[in-house]
């Protein structure tokens, strides 16, 4: 059986405000195709403040898409809904001490309800932009569909690339052989009929830097640098962690993990990551260290 | 959790205390090893060849040496999937059943990547095979044929002896997972075309970590593991001698429970079954009802989800199973339930409940009266349910009155 945490099991055994809404003004019916779970999220909402006053759930589904169900309505009561707009799955899943990555979809599903419910309040048309596929890598939560859209989107090759972009395949690697298959179906139809060619085995070491450009002044290259981890910074706060540069020094570039990534498992691979795209992004070979590798001055 | 009641014994069973202290001697004064010359492993070598006959007679098996012993059911279905094709280099082809177990699906679909042809039977909602779609798929280039005994899920019950037979007739080798139906009802495969047949000791109170595969004399073989002479150079490695003592303990007293499982334990299963038909609403049996192992019930509660319910009869000291999608850690819910064409709202819900000679009347009314409350809380809960005036029924046409968007 899964581990939930005692506020899962919690939810569950004691859900809160379900049942029909009678004078609820938004409701949303929304369901995951795959999971077969369903989810009628009831709202009522002051037309005034646009604050909402009460909300229900009526749930088909397992324990902790009740649970997250439960949680979704205990969350939004009081907002506006404005506010309620900014609720993340996450923010059901952390309410809840976290779910099993297996179950992370039903706080998707919570989320879409809300977005669902608002939409039907303000008489507009709330479409889906989020297709869920089988689960992959379950360290890290990530589904078949966000590893294909990826490696579409970015022209990926291997496995440590796919890890790079999503973290799938950054734990335990048991689904390594997963992304492979995934890799060598979007391979061969990028080849086209004719020249499928298998995904390189995952290179033991990392790819050769492309020739430097011309070379760039050390303001220059720490704006570069900044701009890097701009880029990656919204991937790292969804995660609850954050990147700081701390320093340069020469083809060293030192940088504090922050939040969440201080001591995460994935942190070699997070810098890995980072490190790739200075790589690309200054054209020169460059080293991205913790901030705690950096020299401690006499 | 002495109050608690297993109803799940599909899954695994409780290891008989005849078969624990039938085996206990074997870590300690008969550790020796099989092979040994000396006296410590005569002493293992008696007792291996006893349990084999033990066994062997459980299935009905004309020679002792059809008997190899293996480490689980997935051990011997991969073996005798991959002999097959391996001891016939000619035939590229496998047909299976759509309903299989994993450990037969999941190895068909890695032999489809690697270029074989596999034919998977389709069943019709009540779980049965197409005979005739059968006899057409069986041609020259088929290597094998394997279709389950009876199925986890359902506990229903395929013709393999039939099955076999048309297979025979054609010259092609049959191989049957039988781990539900073996100690559950006879079997007998000296009468019988069947050429390979896999067992799981856990499934018949005996422990994990042990099986049987059942190798007619004269089938062309290959073995999966290479290495020593063990079981004739069939199955190198050392023998799992306590466990294979207690397999054979346990099948013998499977022999001797035989009848009681056809008559108490069923009695017990239809007795639950009609109490809980009885007493809620739009609920069915799934499967071949008249044509299934004696200690199986499925039945599918719509409008609710599976997970759920476990979890509520967990805190009330029942165990049973589900074929929904959460229980099983993938999206999809049950490939049986689907299989059979059971929709989604019914195929969430599906309950298994798998019996034992160990569950008592007591604990069966137990289940009966508390499992009611359970499902109408839940129902409580669902979009696809209504509770009009008290009258409890699925809201005004489901699907209509509740149709989510669906990612």
């Amino acid at each position: 059986m899964w581990e939930y945490s005692d506020k899962v099991r919690e939810h569950f055994f004691n859900p809160r405000n379900s049942g029909p809404l009678e004078e609820a003004n938004g409701i949303g019916d929304v369901g995951s195709i795959q999971c077969g779970d369903a989810l009628r999220l009831m709202l009522r909402v002051e037309p005034e403040t646009e604050i909402i006053q009460d909300a229900h759930f009526q749930t088909f589904g397992c324990g902790s898409a009740i649970a997250s169900s439960s949680a979704l309505t205990e969350i939004v009561k009081g907002m506006t809904l404005d506010e309620a707009l900014k609720v993340s799955n996450q923010n059901i899943a952390d309410y809840l001490d976290g779910l099993p990555p297996e179950k992370m979809h039903c706080s998707v599903m919570g989320r879409e309800a809300l977005q669902a419910a608002i939409a039907n309040y303000r008489g507009e048309v709330w479409s889906d932009d989020h297709e869920e596929g089988a689960l992959i890598c379950k360290c890290f939560a990530v589904d078949a569909v966000m590893i294909e859209d990826v490696v579409k989107a970015n022209n990926l090759n291997t496995v440590q690339e796919v890890t790079f972009y999503t973290k799938a395949g950054g734990g335990c690697a048991a689904c390594h052989e997963g992304i492979e298959e995934i890799l060598a179906k979007v391979m061969s139809e990028r080849a086209g009929p004719g020249e499928v060619s298998p995904p390189p085995a995952c290179p033991a070491t990392p790819e050769a830097p492309r020739p430097p450009s011309a070379k760039l002044t050390l303001v220059q290259k720490i704006k570069k640098i900044e701009e890097v981890l701009d880029a990656v910074r919204p991937m790292l706060q969804r995660d609850h962690g954050d990147v700081e540069l701390a320093d340069v020094q020469g083809k060293k570039i030192y940088v504090h993990l922050k939040g969440a990534c201080s001591g995460c498992m994935m942190e070699a691979a997070t810098l890995g990551g980072i490190q790739q795209k200075m790589i690309e992004t200054l054209g020169e070979l460059v080293q991205v260290l913790p901030s705690s590798h950096m020299p401690v001055e006499a | 959790m002495d109050s608690s009641i297993y109803l799940d014994n599909n899954a695994t069973t409780r290891v008989d205390p005849a078969v624990v202290e039938a085996m206990l001697p074997f870590f300690t004064e008969h550790f020796g090893n099989a092979s040994s010359i000396h006296a410590f492993g005569s002493e293992v070598g008696k007792a291996l060849k006893k349990a084999r006959s033990q066994v062997q007679e459980l299935l009905g098996a004309e020679h002792d040496s059809e008997i190899i012993f293996t480490s689980c059911g997935t051990e011997s279905d991969s073996t005798a999937i991959l002999s097959a094709l391996k001891a016939q280099p000619d035939c590229n082809t496998v047909i299976t059943t759509v309903v299989e177990h994993p450990a037969i699906l999941n190895q068909c679909e890695w032999l489809e990547k690697e270029g074989y042809i596999v034919h998977k039977l389709k069943v019709d909602k009540k779980g049965r095979l197409d005979l005739d779609e059968y006899r057409s798929l069986l041609h020259e280039r088929v290597a094998l044929v394997t279709a389950m005994w009876a199925n986890n899920e359902t506990g229903t019950i395929f013709p393999v002896i039939e099955m076999a037979e048309m297979a025979a007739a054609k010259g092609i080798m049959f191989h049957t997972d039988a781990v539900q139906a073996v100690g559950k009802i006879p079997i007998n495969l000296k009468s019988s075309k069947i050429d390979m047949l896999s067992l799981s000791g856990h499934k018949l109170h005996a422990p994990k970590g042990i099986g049987v595969l059942y190798l007619r004399r004269g089938c062309r073989f290959r073995p999966l593991l290479r290495g020593g002479h063990q079981e004739r150079g069939r199955r190198a490695g050392t023998e799992n001698s306590a466990s294979i003592v207690g397999l054979g303990k346990a099948c013998e007293l499977a022999m001797q429970h035989m009848e009681e499982e056809n008559t108490t334990v069923k009695r017990l299963r239809d007795k639950l079954e009609i109490g809980l038909l009885s007493q809620i609403s739009h609920c069915f049996p799934t499967g071949d009802v008249s044509n299934r192992l004696p200690n199986t019930s499925n039945i599918a509660f719509e409008y609710i989800e599976g997970e759920a319910i476990l979890l509520l009869m967990n805190k009330m000291g029942i165990a049973g199973s589900s074929g929904s999608a959460c229980t099983s850690g993938s999206l999809e819910p049950s490939h049986v339930m689907r299989a059979m064409g059971i929709p989604y709202t019914a195929a969430h819900g599906t309950i298994r409940f798998s019996l034992s000679r160990y569950n008592t009347e007591a604990e069966v009314d137990r289940v009966i009266a508390t499992a009611p409350p359970i499902i109408a809380q839940l129902r409580k809960l669902s979009p696809y349910w209504s509770d009009n005036q008290g009258l409890g029924g699925p809201a005004a046409k489901p699907g209509a009155a509740f149709t989510p968007t669906y990612a």
